[in-house]
């Protein structure tokens, strides 16, 4: 069987990285004494895939993955033997099953959703400024690792959100397909923001939805 | 000092710049963060070197496990932060914490190192400095946590006598509860105590070396003439604490959230060795020798795969092989993990041990392979060394690991014994070279020999403790016939060590007191992480030993005189000083000691601990039964005082 699981990363977690996620979830899983199912060959991989990297030191709401089953197993018994197996910065927030034929999870991902706490004091009125500015703007050129690419159009929504203790996050929802990936410390450059002064949450990820 | 909240705060803002930030957040599951407030003694467990190396310590997590189940204590863990967290570290005034709490070192009651190697020995001291811990010892005031320290190198804790409070001689497992009762006592007594009145508490209790209640003298040539206590009632000599029984194998493994080095669960299946190799401190400080029960094993096997989801089994001793029941425990391991992936690793064999049966049960295992350690290659060495395995035994194994299919087998040889000429160095060349000829004829020319030379360094509490090292010049002339010769074949991989390097491995494990002078300069002029390569500041040490008028050739050149007295002759593993000393004379005449088990030689562990043999009779230990009853009420203890035995 396939199943779907939401779950939570946050605290020491947030400097997991992807690889060393996939291997944490294969523990977890064997902990759990969940029957995993693996690749065949000669260095059998288990069949467990996360739908998108999330960076190091984000921390996330909504993670996803989808992880094969030998067996048939219910979803409440899924979350409840997992419940108990997992570092204490994992959450699992829901299970479901899958149609074993649906789509690859990665395929899927079409965008996501960030809040970036920022750390340091920050004039609510000038950032709006910045973001109206930006969101405005007909391209934003960039480079990464040497290519260059437009971040703007990867910026789907940004706004400024003013807690009422005065705090200020932004909210944005960003590109999160395959070779379109938008990074909320590439928006944060670019709004004149220290990435290093921002805790940045994933809180959401969109998958296409057929 | 800064609260946790404004640690981590900081640490939020530098760990992106680093490498692995994973390494200095905790959170792992297993790891145990108990109420600090609720809670009296805290312990911070400090394994000196790199997380990814510390984490798999198995010590340490007896002691975490120990500690953590006594209701009036915790226990959490520090490792040494790499160069780049190091600098930012020290650039954002962080002090070094533990990563469960994320409390600075400062905050804690004690804090445990264990010094199982030498090179060691500075990272301590940084880590002390980046916890803003005064470095030397009789710098430190009451509010300063107590400094302890433990593994094989407090076998000779004397050029580290100035840093650390306290030395455990042998085993914690026991001697933990009595040092944390100590302290509990104390604390319980006065808000406000004199750090003194703790340490002389820790002193009296069997096992605990406490230096600044010694005193060392020096005989004109510079050798060391006594070292005795200047108080009353401390012992002359400490004798080590070992336990009767090994305590349950701990089985919540820490399980990490990023990839260390050995990813595993550790079983201790054996404590101890009978073989007797002249030139392993191991074998010598271990004993007696003591065995798990093939249920105990198999059961915290069980239970710590369960809890860890590892993939691996290391059965762990300082011989696998030589375990009484390997076969029916491989066996009995097989049976009960049948359906599961586990491999199962015997990191340390005995060749002549290792049986056709056993090779064929451990290659349904994915055993990741096989590393033997014939150390010396020609006859003459092997009985200077007491490690006679022939070379028939040795093609004959490592034939049999080939045809099963095992491609790559790693041989461990011991160049720099004083008394080896090149004709024994060239013997380990034509063994390799057998070893891969007779491999190829069963398995063909993917057969693949790794050949690890490490140079022999002559350990205190050894029978070759009255050697001298090898001169750098014979080390580079014989590890450059093995380069000639051995490194023609691509399928031969040879590594070595580097002569400096087994140098300052000398220095640091045979120095007396005035080495911490030594150290501590090295120190400050920048030698850390000593056992690496991209860290290490070997440049840093020679001047030290200038600056502080020593010549380092006397410590590690230096054939000792048979009446010499030994920086650590106030401190006993229980193999007597006479037992070692006819050992080292039986090397001379090239006289093999076989298997302690077979015949006992009486090497001083019985008399000493002849009460716990007697409580606990039968096959545990592989020491005789003590049958005589016991002499008087003085003898009912583990003896504090054992010195009139030691000589």
């Amino acid at each position: 069987m396939r199943a779907r699981i939401v779950f939570t990363k946050q605290g020491a977690l947030r400097y997991t990285g992807h690889l060393d996620l996939h291997r944490l979830w294969e523990r977890a899983m064997r902990r759990a004494e969940l029957p995993l199912a693996y690749s065949q060959g000669f260095h059998p991989q288990p069949k467990i895939s996360l739908a998108s990297a999330l960076p190091l030191g984000f921390s996330s709401r909504a993670e996803v993955l989808d992880v094969r089953f030998t067996d048939e197993i219910s979803t409440e018994k899924i979350a409840a033997q997992l419940r108990d197996n997992l570092p204490k910065d994992i959450q699992i927030k829901n299970v479901d099953v899958i149609d074993e034929r649906a789509p690859a999870l990665q395929t899927q991902v079409l965008s996501a959703t960030y809040d970036v706490h920022l750390t340091e004091q920050v004039n609510g009125a000038d950032l709006n400024k910045k973001v109206e500015a930006l969101m405005m703007s007909e391209s934003l050129p960039r480079e990464r690792r040497g290519k260059s690419y437009d971040l703007r159009p990867l910026i789907e929504m940004l706004s400024v959100v003013t807690q009422p203790d005065g705090k200020v996050w932004l909210r944005m929802t960003l590109a999160a397909r395959n070779g379109a990936t938008g990074r909320p410390d590439e928006v944060l450059v670019a709004l004149d923001l220290e990435p290093e002064s921002a805790r940045v949450e994933r809180t959401r990820l969109i998958f296409q939805s057929n | 000092m800064l609260t946790p909240e404004q640690i981590e705060t900081k640490l939020d803002r530098i760990l992106l710049k680093v490498q692995k930030p994973g390494r200095y957040v905790g959170g792992e599951l297993n790891s145990i963060q108990k109420d600090w407030a609720q809670v009296q003694i805290k312990v911070a467990l400090v394994f000196p070197d790199i997380y990814d190396i510390g984490i798999s310590n198995v010590g340490l997590k007896i002691l975490y496990d120990q500690i953590n189940q006594r209701e009036d204590a915790l226990a959490e863990r520090a490792y040494a932060p790499w160069l780049d967290m190091e600098a930012l570290m020290r650039e954002h005034e962080i002090p070094l914490y533990a990563l469960e709490s994320k409390h600075p070192l400062r905050d804690f009651d004690l804090i445990g190192f264990t010094l199982p190697y030498e090179t060691l020995y500075t990272n301590a001291l940084n880590i002390l400095d980046l916890a803003g811990i005064p470095v030397r010892a009789t710098e430190r005031d009451a509010t300063h946590p107590i400094i302890i320290a433990g593994g094989h190198s407090a076998t000779n804790p004397e050029p580290m006598h100035a840093f650390i409070d306290a030395f455990v001689v042998g085993e914690g497992e026991d001697v933990i509860h009595d040092i944390l009762n100590a302290l509990q006592r104390v604390k319980g007594q006065a808000a406000t105590f004199e750090r003194k009145t703790l340490l002389l508490e820790l002193a009296k209790i069997p096992g605990v070396y406490v230096p600044q209640f010694y005193e060392t003298t020096y005989l004109d040539d510079g050798t060391v003439e006594k070292t005795e206590p200047t108080i009353t009632g401390v012992p002359k000599v400490v004798t080590k604490r070992i336990s009767a029984h090994l305590p349950p194998a701990p089985t919540k493994f820490i399980v990490p959230n990023i990839e260390v080095i050995h990813n595993r669960v550790s079983v201790e299946i054996m404590r101890g060795c009978t073989r007797g190799c002249r030139f392993c401190q191991a074998g010598m400080i271990t004993r007696p020798i003591r065995e798990r029960s093939i249920e105990e094993v198999v059961d915290a096997a069980d239970a710590a795969v369960r809890a860890s989801g590892f993939e691996e089994l290391a059965l762990m001793s300082l011989s696998s092989s030589d375990y009484t029941y390997i076969k029916e425990l491989v066996e009995a391991i097989s049976k009960r993990f049948e359906g599961r992936k586990l491999s199962i690793s015997l990191p340390s064999l005995r060749i002549e041990s290792v049986s056709v049966d056993l090779m064929e049960m451990l290659k349904n295992h994915r055993t990741p392979g096989f590393t033997l350690a014939p150390e010396a290659a020609s006859e003459r060495m092997r009985r200077i060394i007491n490690k006679f395995i022939p070379d028939e035994d040795i093609i004959n194994t490592t034939r049999e690991i080939y045809r099963r299919g095992w491609t790559t087998i790693k041989l461990y040889f011991m160049i720099g014994h004083p008394s080896e000429t090149l004709e024994d160095v060239q013997a380990i060349v034509d063994l390799c070279k057998r070893v891969v000829e007779e491999g190829r004829k069963v398995a063909g020319w993917k057969v693949k020999l790794n050949a690890g030379v490490s140079t022999f360094v002559p350990k205190p509490q050894t029978p070759f403790q009255w050697v001298a090292c090898d001169t750098k010049e014979n080390i580079l002339e014989k590890q450059a016939l093995l380069k000639r010769q051995l490194m023609k074949d691509k399928n031969i991989k040879l590594s070595w060590s580097k002569p400096e390097d087994t140098l300052l491995e000398a220095w640091l494990s045979r120095g007396d007191r005035r080495m911490s002078d030594v150290i501590y300069t090295a120190w400050k002029n920048g030698a850390k992480f000593d056992a690496w390569d991209e860290a290490k500041k070997q440049e840093a040490w020679l001047p030290a030993f200038a600056e502080h008028g020593l010549d380092p050739a006397f410590y590690t050149h230096r054939q000792r005189r048979t009446d010499e007295v030994f920086p650590w002759e106030h401190i006993t593993a229980a193999v007597r000083k006479s037992y070692l000393f006819q050992d080292f004379r039986q090397s001379l005449e090239g006289k093999i000691r076989v298997d302690c088990r077979l015949n006992c030689y009486a090497c001083g562990i019985l008399p000493t601990f002849a009460n716990l043999r007697r409580e606990h009779p039968g096959e545990g230990w592989k020491c005789p039964e003590v049958k005589s009853p016991m002499k008087s009420a003085a003898h009912l203890q583990i003896p504090v005082v054992s010195g009139a035995e030691n000589g």
